[in-house]
């Protein structure tokens, strides 16, 4: 496997689903911060074949657990400190996403009034289903 | 502190009850007639709807209160910018409960967020409108004894109609509740409502083009408006439009007990003659939204 340099204090967001990386980089606003980033696409996996990985340097609170659930529960968080894993997060959908992602119905209240709290409820968790908590439309 | 943002806001034992107390208080009128005296009800009417702005305030009227509010949004601080939010803080502090009207999907619930008094939904977009929903459950109940055990027709602009989609969220709760979806192809009703509300109760349901096929085998038919405006094409509207008007000729294959409701204002598509037919209801139905409404009020306002 490509080799990216042992990471010290960070987090490892392992099992990602190949060619997903971008995406969660995107959403979790990894652009934005002033450590260091690596992305590793298309990394030999045993359970899954291929899949992507992203190692971020710095603390915890870098990466909104509730994001990364709502993107793919089955992603593993492993925290590590002094260059080995002290603990392993488990991820659960989350049951509410705020200013995560946006309601895209031109008729919902919050196309009119930005400063509103982007929520959304999830409805049908077998489903991956979450709904605008306002205008209840499903987000695709 | 309660509102009415959604049919579901009730259980089905409380919707029971507050279809009795609707009921009663059409029975009874003279006994709620001060039930809410020296109380005041805001009607804020971002979009005009004159029917249930009058509704909620005869219905207000009828118990000794009073009423304050807009019927559009050009009269009222929203055309200076003003948020639902900080409007519904103001005016919480000049009445006792408040009614909402708002073509914005959701701002019922965002007002709910910030007041400081009860909220009802009067109708926000095409997403919900409670107290139509009640009324319509308050006129199934009575004519036909129950809201269980039955098979509803819903008929014309199933994808927009907003009633259409509150009636059936409050109906899946009852289980032996069939559902015929009457609908040109474009007015189907949404996704969610067949996946998420239909497949996910288990609710037994069949969606068709024509009135004509299914008429004889209902015992509710809920006219709704079909908009020209919402077909893909005039050929199509023009191939269409006759299948969802409901005159005497369709409605001699109905049942002689199959009951025809419309949430109103109709246009065309029940045609006038249909009016004296002793199935006609919907000038029943629209009689019953004021007690219902007076219902709500007395509810949500701890006056029962």
């Amino acid at each position: 496997m490509l080799n990216i340099g042992q990471l010290n204090e960070g987090i490892v967001l392992d099992h990602i689903e190949a060619g997903k990386a971008m995406e969660i980089y995107s959403l979790l606003g990894l652009g934005e911060l002033d450590s260091g980033v690596a992305i590793i696409k298309n990394a030999q996996s045993n359970k899954m074949g291929k899949k992507d990985i992203i190692k971020i340097e710095g603390g915890m609170d870098l990466v909104d657990l509730d994001a990364l659930g709502y993107i793919d529960c089955n992603i593993t968080v492993d925290i590590i400190k002094d260059g080995v894993v002290a603990e392993k997060r488990e991820l659960t959908m989350p049951k509410v996403l705020t200013n995560v992602i946006k309601c895209t119905n031109p008729r919902c209240i919050t196309s009119i009034e930005p400063q509103l709290d982007q929520v959304f409820l999830l409805t049908n968790e077998k489903k991956h289903i979450y709904r605008c908590r306002y205008c209840e439309e499903k987000h695709t | 502190m309660r509102h009415l943002l959604s049919p579901l806001d009730f259980s089905l034992q409380e919707t029971e009850e507050l279809l009795d107390l609707a009921h009663d208080i059409r029975i009874n009128p003279d006994k709620y007639a001060h039930k809410c005296d020296g109380k005041k009800i805001a009607t804020l009417f971002y979009e005009p709807s004159t029917r249930t702005r009058l509704s909620f305030e005869a219905a207000m009227m009828n118990m000794g209160g009073s009423v304050l509010g807009f019927s559009e949004a050009s009269s009222s601080s929203v055309t200076k910018g003003e948020t639902v939010g900080d409007t519904i803080k103001v005016v919480s502090n000049y009445a006792d409960i408040c009614a909402i009207r708002h073509p914005k999907e959701g701002a019922p619930r965002v007002a709910a967020d910030y007041s400081g008094i009860p909220i009802v939904n009067a109708g926000d977009g095409g997403h919900e409108h409670p107290t139509q929903t009640l009324t319509d459950l308050m006129t199934i109940r009575e004519l036909k004894g129950s809201l269980d055990g039955f098979t509803i027709g819903l008929c014309g602009d199933l994808k927009f109609g907003r009633t259409v989609h509150s009636l059936i969220h409050a109906l899946v709760r009852n289980r032996d509740v069939k559902f015929v979806l009457i609908s040109p192809r474009e007015l189907r009703v949404p996704d969610y409502v067949r996946e998420d509300l239909l497949e996910d109760n288990g609710m037994e349901y069949k969606e068709v083009e024509r009135l004509e096929d299914v008429i004889e085998s209902l015992d509710i038919l809920y006219m709704t408006r079909v908009q020209k405006e919402r077909f893909f094409s005039e050929d199509e509207y023009l191939r269409m439009k006759d299948y969802y008007i409901l005159d005497k000729a369709k409605l001699d294959s109905a049942k002689s007990d199959m009951y025809v409701l419309h949430p109103l204002p109709r246009v065309n598509e029940i045609s006038t003659d249909v009016d004296d037919d002793p199935r006609a209801k919907y000038f029943e139905q629209v009689h019953n939204g004021v007690f219902v409404r007076q219902a709500i009020i007395l509810t949500l306002l701890n006056l029962v």
